[in-house]
């Protein structure tokens, strides 16, 4: 199959990113000043990412729609007002997660943000449940840049005024060159920001103005840090089939209202983990000292014996040190339990604590 | 002291005397990208040309670094351990690994000299 191409590609170029190919993307791992540069930049003034290979699913439809995918995500989507999001997940009857989104409502339905290595499976699978009773549309045409950072909403703000009125979570449309643009106030690095579904035509416009604006180009490889920093999860690592949201400690992003009812695709399970625990759950975990474990790593309890693994670990430019997650038998995920992480054969002392590694309040507003 | 040596792993190697200093280049690097952990041989261990003699991590992946040629650990640079940022600041100079009493000298005979190693670093990257 052929590698794909973002609209952003030539800009990338440009400035200099070194190419990697993810999801059948060429995307970005990196510019010139490199990831630690890139990830503080980001904290500190405001980063572009260029997230074009996610997918963004346009679904049409009024109130049927709702009662239809309320079978299918835990959310109380008939109280989610117009232009509002929520993040959530597309399980299956095990309630085992096939991808992590972000749902929208807009005008005419619904915009679901899904990783880009699923969505083509993603796509497969809601138009089987929804029956092709409604329309849906994979927007190939449209490209999805990410702005964060504290500098962010200013920068945006002269290019697209009105934007910095939004609230965290919340999106409107607005105009750039007479095109209709798409933002929403959100993203993915633990920083304020916005993500912005433009046409291909005239993403590479936009994202020169903002980098003139002050705002640069950030690769995956510092997306990477910083959503792991801010205790974010990633598909195909921190999440998959053989784990469920309550296991990935996430039960706060499915609606108490709908666990009542109980009427979602993998409700049974999810009610029942919550009611008997689970055995195994995501932690944050801290290495002590300098040692990175990475995925894969194993965990041991005080005893030697195995416990878990870690499913992200790297190095946090912020944190200014060593950062991972992971999952771990239930009764060794209290905060401060003491564990040993297995790499290149020798076992090293770490503890498990509490998610976010790096905090930054977002722009809250009325809700 | 000779001229400084090349390994095909991107290990740079200075002789003086019987001891050898030993370190990552320039563009091992830039690479490997920004370098947040090292981890260097033990004191008075024995390596083996073409062995494992360390480890550097980016924030992206492990590294193993290797010993182009025999001998033993007589010294090791603690500085880059407790900051390794100091690797990509200075790789060919501040920044070395470990100093080796060398074990067989015509070892040094394999090894390439600068203009052949920025010749097989550029094929290498191209």
């Amino acid at each position: 199959m052929e590698i794909k191409k973002t609209s952003l590609y030539q800009l990338h170029q440009d400035c200099n990113a070194k190419f990697v190919e993810f999801a059948g993307y060429q995307m970005p791992i990196q510019y010139k000043e490199g990831i630690i540069e890139e990830h503080k930049f980001t904290r500190n003034h405001s980063g572009i990412f260029d997230v074009s290979h996610m997918g963004q699913l346009f679904i049409y439809g009024s109130e049927d729609l709702i009662s239809d995918l309320e079978k299918i995500f835990p959310l109380d989507l008939k109280n989610l007002k117009l232009n509002h999001s929520k993040y959530s997940f597309l399980m299956d009857k095990d309630a085992g997660i096939y991808d992590d989104l972000i749902i929208t409502k807009i005008n005419q339905g619904f915009l679901i943000i899904l990783n880009a290595a699923c969505k083509d499976n993603d796509f497969k699978i809601l138009s089987k449940l929804l029956n092709e009773k409604y329309r849906m549309v994979l927007d190939e045409n449209r490209s999805l840049i990410a702005i964060q950072g504290p500098k962010s909403s200013q920068i945006l703000n002269d290019l697209i005024e009105g934007i910095e009125k939004l609230s965290f979570m919340s999106g409107n449309w607005f105009s750039f060159e007479h095109q209709k643009i798409y933002i929403t106030r959100s993203g993915y690095t633990g920083e304020d920001g916005f993500e912005i579904s433009i046409s291909n035509k005239f993403a590479d416009k936009l994202t020169r103005q903002l980098i003139d604006k002050g705002s640069k180009l950030i690769g995956l490889g510092a997306r990477d840090t910083l959503r792991l920093e801010a205790g974010l999860c990633l598909y195909g690592h921190d999440l998959d089939k053989d784990k469920t949201p309550v296991e990935a400690n996430l039960k706060w992003a499915i609606s108490k209202e709908r666990i009542s009812k109980g009427d979602f695709i993998g409700s049974d399970m999810i009610i029942k983990q919550l009611n008997n625990g689970v055995n195994k759950i995501r932690v944050g975990i801290k290495p002590e000292g300098r040692i990175i474990a990475r995925e894969k790593t194993k965990i041991f309890n005080q005893s030697d014996v195995l416990i878990g693994e870690i499913t992200s670990g790297t190095f946090g430019p912020s944190v200014n040190g060593p950062v991972a997650m992971g999952y771990v038998e239930n009764k060794f995920s209290k905060k401060n339990t003491k564990v040993f992480l297995e790499v290149r054969g020798k076992k090293h002392p770490a503890s498990i604590c509490s998610l976010p590694f790096y905090k930054k309040s977002y722009v809250k507003g009325v809700n | 002291m000779s001229e400084v040596k090349y390994s095909k792993e991107h290990e740079w190697i200075k002789l003086d005397g019987d001891v050898a200093t030993i370190g990552i280049t320039k563009h091992a690097t830039e690479m490997l990208g920004d370098i947040v952990f090292a981890e260097l041989p033990e004191k008075g261990s024995n390596v083996e040309k073409d062995g494992t003699a360390g480890v550097v991590e980016s924030t992206k992946a492990a590294s193993d670094v290797y010993t182009p040629v025999s001998g033993e650990v007589v010294d090791t640079n603690q500085a880059i351990v407790d900051d390794p940022s100091k690797i990509n600041e200075d790789p060919e100079n501040t920044a070395w690994f470990f100093k080796l009493k060398i074990k067989d000298l015509s070892e040094m005979d394999t090894l390439m000299n600068k203009d052949d190693y920025d010749k097989f670093a550029k094929e290498a990257s191209a």
